[in-house]
């Protein structure tokens, strides 16, 4: 009798989130291939409120939690995974609508809708780990799809992902781009942010914009005296730190020591 | 006496440097050397002299670089950019082994270590970078075969500086500004605004081999000597110096000096340092496998003392605090270094002050610290 194997089964799941990091997942291309032969895929895109059924090997989630609906959805979600992942700035950090943290959600509500009494949304924009245990959390804006096979291998095979999460620098340096930062004097948040991009952005000769949020060990007090050095004003600092990371602990933080 | 009168210093003029790239090439050997690229003098693939940073030099300050535009044509009229040829020889990401199985729960068949030995040949190698080939020698000819596959055919081309940046400090380390040993041809480079000129000598016999190929002439008493005048002015305008004294006793007489807790203040655990020094060999060995658990690969990559994960064991990291990464990557290239494998860890190429994002210098570092607390 041929042998008949279970095929793992993969949710992913959506919450408030731009879906770039689920392209990352389609961007796979040959290897989604062997995605779909090896696991069962099961996808659940935001609209599709009905509870979820049945029971996932191993769940990714991407988006923040904005709305009570969804904090109760997460719960759910959590309950049916046996690991739970998070994907990208939006599921770790909040996202970049995780600005309305820093802000009045109600004044954002009544400028944009006519009728914002049928708005039902939080006061702010949170983490999935903010809610539920999480297993890993994939850092990334959008996470690079490298990264993001290498954790879906890894959970198949029971095994720790090899994500690094020293600086962006180290990845930088790794590849041979010239620095940015002491070679053009461009403000870089490289130094306080985590590598896995592929340094994509120092290789085209732009600083880093911080999309992998901090790194384990970030120093921004020190980062923001030296861009304060290259002529950076308070306001361009703030707005430097509150991008798709903004609501992370070290961003955030820094972020509020600066301004107008 | 006879490797003396062979060894007498010729002079290439001319055409001479690229008969030197041809004969290499011919030899089979990857021609790398500087190049600019973004602004920067970088070690790539050079094809001909044209590829060369002809007419430039860098400005260097603690976390500061720029390139300048010099009066003359000279080729190596620089000191180092942020490349060193570590980054050939002991590369950033090398697959040590891979593994295949035919289907989950089947034994794994290892697959031979890849071969992927290149044979180079380095052009424009500094006093210091010699002295750093030496020093990661030391560490990984023995330790690591695919190293040792390199290195064996590296063609050494040295240049002796003519220039100190305003972060080096060989000469406090003995390790230059002229290079002794090491190479197979070493080049002093007299060119002036019209017209390029080197003293060469060899160092090995293959250097010798190459050097009967080139166009050449014997060198003038007048030319051995602006030659040697010149690396004489670059030794005595270096940039910095490093303390000598007992420098490893009073560094390890001062690991809780309050010192360590200010420059951990500035330091961003960003590991550039280590990144971008010739002698840091730290490596991090990671596994993985693909989708379908058939496939396995042992990597191994550059990894630095300033990452927190360098130091995982059971439950958490041993260098938690940024304060003790730094005095560990200090105290090592400085004091237990030489302990361990009888140099010191720095060849004082400047580099690692020159690329700190935040300008921090291990010679005022390692003064203040040796000094002691009235320090
Ligand atoms: S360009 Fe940015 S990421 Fe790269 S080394 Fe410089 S500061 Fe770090
Ligand atoms: S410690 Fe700094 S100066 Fe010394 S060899 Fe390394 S990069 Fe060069
Ligand atoms: S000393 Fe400078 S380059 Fe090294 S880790 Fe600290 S901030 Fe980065």
């Amino acid at each position: 009798m041929p042998e008949r194997i279970v095929k793992p089964r993969l949710g992913v799941w959506k919450f408030a989130s731009c879906d770039g990091c689920q392209l990352s997942l389609l961007d796979c291309e040959t290897q989604l291939l062997t995605l779909s032969e090896t696991i069962d895929i099961a996808y659940f895109p935001e609209a599709a409120s009905r509870a979820p059924r049945g029971h996932y090997d191993l769940s990714l989630v991407e988006g923040s939690i904005t709305t009570p609906a969804d904090e109760a959805r997460i719960q759910t979600v959590r309950r049916r995974s046996k690991y739970l992942v998070t994907i990208g700035a939006c599921a770790t950090a909040g996202g970049i609508q995780a600005l309305r943290n820093f802000a009045d959600i109600r004044a954002f509500s009544a400028a944009v809708y006519a009728r914002p009494a049928y708005i039902r949304t939080l006061a702010t924009s949170s983490p999935i780990a903010a809610h539920v245990p999480v297993d890993f959390q994939l850092h990334g804006c959008p996470v690079n799809k490298h990264q993001l096979l290498e954790v879906i291998s890894a959970f198949l095979a029971g095994r720790r992902p090899g994500i690094a999460t020293h600086s962006l620098c180290m990845e930088c340096k790794s590849r041979g781009h010239p620095c940015v930062l002491v070679a053009h004097g461009t403000a870089c948040l490289g130094p306080v942010t985590q590598a896995g991009c592929g340094a994509i952005c120092p290789g085209c000769n732009r600083g880093c914009y911080g999309c992998f949020g901090p790194q384990d060990s970030p120093n921004t007090p020190a980062l923001s005296e030296a861009l304060t050095a290259l002529g950076l004003s308070r306001a361009q600092l703030q707005r430097l730190y509150r991008t798709f990371n903004a609501d992370a602990a070290a961003f955030r933080s820094e972020s509020e020591r600066h301004g107008d | 006496m006879m490797s003396a009168q062979m060894d007498a210093a010729q002079v290439l003029t001319g055409a001479g440097l690229d008969a030197l790239l041809q004969v290499l090439k011919s030899r089979g050997l990857r021609t790398l050397g500087p190049k600019i690229r973004a602004g920067v003098i970088v070690y790539e693939e050079i094809a001909s002299v044209a590829d060369l940073p002809r007419g430039w030099t860098d400005e260097h300050s603690p976390g500061h670089y720029r390139l300048r535009r010099r009066d003359d044509a000279a080729l190596f009229g620089y000191t180092v950019g942020p490349h060193s040829w570590k980054q050939f020889l002991h590369p950033a990401r090398q697959c040590l082994w891979q593994a295949r199985r035919d289907g989950a729960g089947e034994q794994p068949h290892f697959e031979p270590e890849p071969s992927d030995a290149q044979h180079f040949a380095l052009i424009g190698v500094r006093a210091c970078e010699l002295r750093a080939i030496a020093i990661q020698d030391r560490v990984l000819l023995e330790a690591d075969p695919q190293y040792r596959a390199r290195r064996r055919d590296t063609f050494i081309v040295a240049v002796n500086c003519t220039v100190a940046g305003a972060t080096c400090f060989c000469a406090s380390m003995n390790a230059g500004p002229a290079v002794s040993d090491g190479f197979d041809l070493a080049l002093t480079e007299l060119t002036t605004s019209s017209e390029p000129l080197f003293v060469l000598r060899a160092g090995t016999d293959i250097g010798r081999a190459v050097l009967s190929e080139l166009p050449r002439r014997p060198a003038s008493d007048t030319e051995i000597a602006r030659a040697a005048a010149r690396v004489e002015d670059t030794a005595a305008s270096m940039g910095r110096q490093m303390p000598s004294e007992d420098l490893p006793q009073r560094l390890l007489r001062n690991l809780e000096h309050p010192r360590w807790s200010e420059v951990a203040e500035r330091c961003l655990a960003c590991g550039n340092c280590t990144m971008v020094c010739p002698t840091c060999f730290c490596t991090s060995v990671e596994d993985s496998s693909d989708l379908t658990g058939t496939q396995l690969t042992r990597t191994r990559r550059w990894d630095s003392c300033f990452s927190a994960d360098l130091t995982y064991l059971h439950g958490g990291s041993v260098r938690q605090s940024t304060r003790s990464r730094y005095r560990q990557w200090l105290t090592h290239k400085l004091a237990t270094w030489p302990q361990q494998f009888g140099t010191s860890g720095c060849v004082g190429c400047g580099r690692c002050i020159t690329w700190c994002p935040v300008g921090i210098d291990i010679t005022v570092e390692a003064s203040r610290i040796a000094a002691g607390e009235s320090g």
